[in-house]
């Protein structure tokens, strides 16, 4: 194998191009992109335009599960959000005013943060398992969106906010502008401080992490504050879309979607080592996904089916067990087992 | 004599492109206990796990009673009587001590567990080791020791007939030990051929009748224990003479009436350390004797802020800053090294550099981050000073030997330019060129005025490297001796005597 083969984005990134290739061959027009009005259209466009939340709430996601956590609240984050942003919009004088709309968005934020932040005060200083403390809000959050909407679904006329979701900004949609943002900002964050080291000594030893002194309580409070904030984000996006703040489907799945992007990516679920460029791809590869289902044409009894089929393969090539079966299968050189990291037994001596 | 139960011939075992067994043959006879004796990375563990059927021979041959075996996996292994309990324990905390020893051996009877059955076998067993505890307590409630020797339980519940036993006095008192011989030489006259691989060399002496000596993954050579000499034992493992091993004399820097760097005052953390007293002056190292479970540990994680105290005061260079966890004592300059390295210690998938400038960086906070090219030039150099092998600062820690993860940790400390270190049981499970190595480091340490507090259950390595030795027993510091007034023998009359009642 060469070395860029061992890579460990090589088979994520593999499977988001085999992906992409069958679409090509079943229908050519799946790559096309053409221009109207000095704007991108096309499949592939829509599929960057449509994948900002699963993006936003994956890439917080990442860093939760870096720290042995996860985050079930996603969803409902997402839901109640999106119910800030909509009453604050409707309640205005002037809906489709700028001014009204960064307001909205704004105020829905950093209510999504300190949502994140309850999780994280949960998590990291109640030390409460991670399940069942963002399962408190997952269960809760769309219940408090109801009642912000006051069981209504939410609906406005605002110019301005439409734009976050379907405008477009130098030819491109504006939604993947914020994709790009929130990567580069997670990236800037974890791998240009020492963040990201810091957070995989606490995910992968927590105590031998304690004791060295890391501050391990204000990390794992940290990673669930970004994940509410990206949320929120990813709320208004949906939202915008909809142009409406519906409580019971906004977020709807989102965060096993989420966990699944992240082990896509190659990120473990135990926690620790992350990798923000897998989460990425592990992104687009369920949002092409998706995409193949309308495209292809399968029935909406049909996708759920179908969908688990696609994971299921693209896990199983992603899989290191599958190829040593298969080498031994087809008689291969022996392979030299690695070291056992895992089982921390020194295999050395 | 009769013929070998097992035969090794030429084993070989390949990681990648380095041989960590390279053409090795090694016997075993029936009732005999054998020891595998090695540096760490000699390929003792290796051997094992391929005689266990964990790790595939690379090439060489298993042969079990004159017939080539061939073991995929340890499952195989167990199924054809070879057993092995390992240092690292492999049971599981949350099942009952019964369920723990049955583990993949259950009785049935009509399909479903026997469970009376079960726990009259598990009594049994640990009748036979001396152990007298309930079989349906949960294994997690009993101590670490006591662990060990329910593994060791579970080894014997079945038909075994080689039993390999990997460091398993690592964590036991002498008391416990005792009952362990008792129990090999029982199975020896059982005709159970025994491995038996420790680190302390009295042991191999008092219970094994041959060793087989590995160094660099290559036979040295098979001895009877009785016609072999310890120093030249020593000199076969290590491939030097022993001259080049002496601890270096130590420069004695502690004056009489020093202002105390460290001074703790009447120091209680529940019933694992009460009132106890410890000064420190620069430059001194204050060895702590003591048994498992005397407090020794508990008196290391109070003074480091480890553990919150319920009592007692701890003043560092008569300042009044409080210590009130890792962090803040980290900043007063004292630093804590855990006896347990694996748990406690090195972050397995981190890199050698990435472990070794983690406390800096904590220190430093997360905005100001090493570079990569620094944290790489600063790894090197401390790998370069403390010899830690391999010298890659890009390869996972988890993957070293027990001595080098002891040096990363060591060197992540040092890193810090600490004040007082506090070494719990730094040479637990290390070889005996490594063993010096720490214990030279730390009087070189010492002599550069840093105070050491070294706890050992070692008490001979506690005597070499402590200028004073203060005694643990029942949660007390009952005594604080000049280590040049103690024989190791006066010592641990002093450690094992029944507590003063109180």
């Amino acid at each position: 194998m060469t070395r860029w083969m061992r890579h460990r984005l090589f088979l994520p990134v593999v499977s988001l191009v085999a992906l992409i290739l069958v679409n090509a061959i079943a229908r050519p027009r799946f790559v096309q992109i053409t221009v109207r009005d000095g704007e991108l259209y096309g499949a592939l466009i829509d599929i960057l335009r449509n994948s900002a939340p699963l993006m936003l709430v994956a890439l917080g996601m990442t860093v939760v599960i870096a720290t042995r956590g996860i985050d079930l609240s996603v969803g409902a984050v997402m839901a109640v959000s999106g119910a800030v942003a909509l009453t604050i919009i409707d309640g205005s004088s002037d809906p489709g005013n700028v001014g009204t709309v960064l307001v909205a968005i704004v105020v829905s934020v950093l209510v999504a943060l300190v949502l994140g932040a309850w999780n994280g005060f949960l998590v990291a200083v109640l030390e409460i398992q991670p399940i069942i403390a963002t399962l408190v809000l997952m269960l809760a959050g769309r219940g408090v969106a109801l009642l912000i909407t006051d069981g209504f679904i939410t609906t406005v006329t605002s110019p301005p906010l439409k734009y976050v979701a379907s405008g477009h900004l130098l030819g491109l949609p504006f939604a993947l502008f914020i994709s790009v943002a929130a990567i580069a900002l997670i990236a800037l964050m974890e791998r240009r401080t020492a963040l990201g080291v810091l957070t995989e000594a606490v995910g992968i030893n927590p105590e031998a992490s304690r004791l060295t002194g890391v501050r391990s309580r204000g990390i794992i409070l940290g990673a669930y504050v970004v994940s509410g904030t990206f949320a929120g984000v990813a709320g208004v996006i949906y939202s915008s879309n909809i142009m409406a703040a519906d409580a019971n489907a906004a977020g709807e799945l989102i965060e096993l979607y989420a966990i699944l992007a992240v082990v896509l990516g190659g990120t473990s679920l135990t926690g620790g080592k992350f990798s923000i460029a897998g989460t990425v791809i592990g992104v687009l590869i369920i949002q092409t996904l998706q995409s193949t289902i309308l495209f292809l044409g399968v029935s909406s009894a049909e996708s759920p089916v179908f969908f688990a089929f696609v994971v299921i393969l693209v896990v199983l090539i992603q899989s290191p067990r599958v190829y040593q079966v298969a080498r031994r299968m087809t008689g291969g050189r022996r392979h030299h087992p690695a070291p056992e990291v895992t089982t921390g037994v020194e295999v050395t001596s | 004599m009769e013929d070998p139960l097992v035969q090794l011939t030429g084993a070989t075992v390949y990681f990648g492109a380095d041989a960590a067994l390279d053409g090795v043959d090694f016997r075993l006879f029936p009732g005999e206990v054998h020891s595998l004796i090695g540096e760490n990375g000699a390929g003792k563990s290796t051997l094992i796990k391929a005689l266990t059927g964990a790790l595939p021979l690379s090439a060489g041959r298993i042969e079990l009673d004159g017939r080539q075996v061939r073991f995929s996996s340890p499952r195989e292994a167990q199924l054809a009587g070879i057993r092995a309990v390992y240092q690292e324990i492999d049971l599981l905390p949350n099942l009952s001590v019964a369920e723990n020893i049955a583990l993949g051996s259950e009785s049935h009877r009509w399909g479903v567990i026997d469970w009376a059955r079960m726990r009259d076998r598990a009594r049994e067993v640990l009748r036979d080791l001396g152990l007298d505890i309930d079989p349906a307590s949960l294994l997690g409630q009993h101590s670490v020791a006591v662990q060990q020797l329910i593994a060791i339980a579970r080894a014997i519940s079945t038909d075994v007939r080689v039993l390999v036993l990997d460091e398993p006095t690592s964590s036991l008192d002498q008391g416990e030990c005792a009952e362990l011989f008792r129990v090999i030489r029982d199975l020896r006259e059982r005709g159970v051929a025994v491995v038996f691989i420790s680190h302390f060399l009295d042991q191999v002496y008092e219970v094994c009748d041959r060793v087989t000596v590995l160094r660099d993954g290559k036979l040295v050579g098979e001895y009877l224990t009785r016609e072999l000499l310890r120093i030249d034992l020593v000199q076969a493992m290590l491939g030097r003479s022993v001259e080049d091993l002496r601890t270096r004399s130590r420069l004695r820097v502690a004056e009489e009436g020093a202002e105390p760097f460290l001074c703790a005052r009447s120091v209680s953390v529940g019933t694992g350390i009460r009132e106890a007293d410890v000064d420190l002056v620069e430059g001194e190292v204050l060895g702590v004797a003591g048994l498992l479970g005397s407090g020794r540990t508990e008196l290391a994680r109070a003074i480091t802020g480890i553990d919150r105290l319920d009592a007692g005061i701890i003043r560092i260079q008569g300042g009044t800053d409080a210590i009130d966890g890792p962090r803040s004592a980290i900043s007063l300059g004292v630093v804590y090294s855990s006896e347990n390295r694996r748990t406690e210690g090195i972050i397995g998938d981190l890199s050698v550099a990435e472990n070794i400038t983690l406390a800096v960086q904590a220190e430093r906070g997360i905005v100001r981050r090493i570079a990569p090219a620094r944290q790489r030039e600063l790894a090197l150099s401390w790998m370069e000073a403390l010899d830690i092998r391999p010298r890659d600062p890009d390869r996972p820690a988890g993957t070293l030997s027990g001595g080098n993860q002891q040096k990363v940790l060591l060197a992540r400390l040092l890193a810090l330019a600490p004040r007082l270190i506090v070494l719990d049981e730094p040479t637990r499970g290390i070889d005996v060129g490594a063993k010096v190595e720490v214990q030279n480091l730390v009087s070189e340490l010492a002599d550069n005025g840093l105070s050491v507090m070294f706890i050992s259950a070692e008490l001979e390595e506690v005597l070499r490297v402590g200028t004073r030795v203060a005694i643990v027993q029942g949660g007390r510091i009952v005594d604080t001796v000049s280590c040049d007034e103690l024989t190791p023998a006066e010592l641990t009359a002093l450690v094992a005597q029944p507590g003063e009642p109180t």
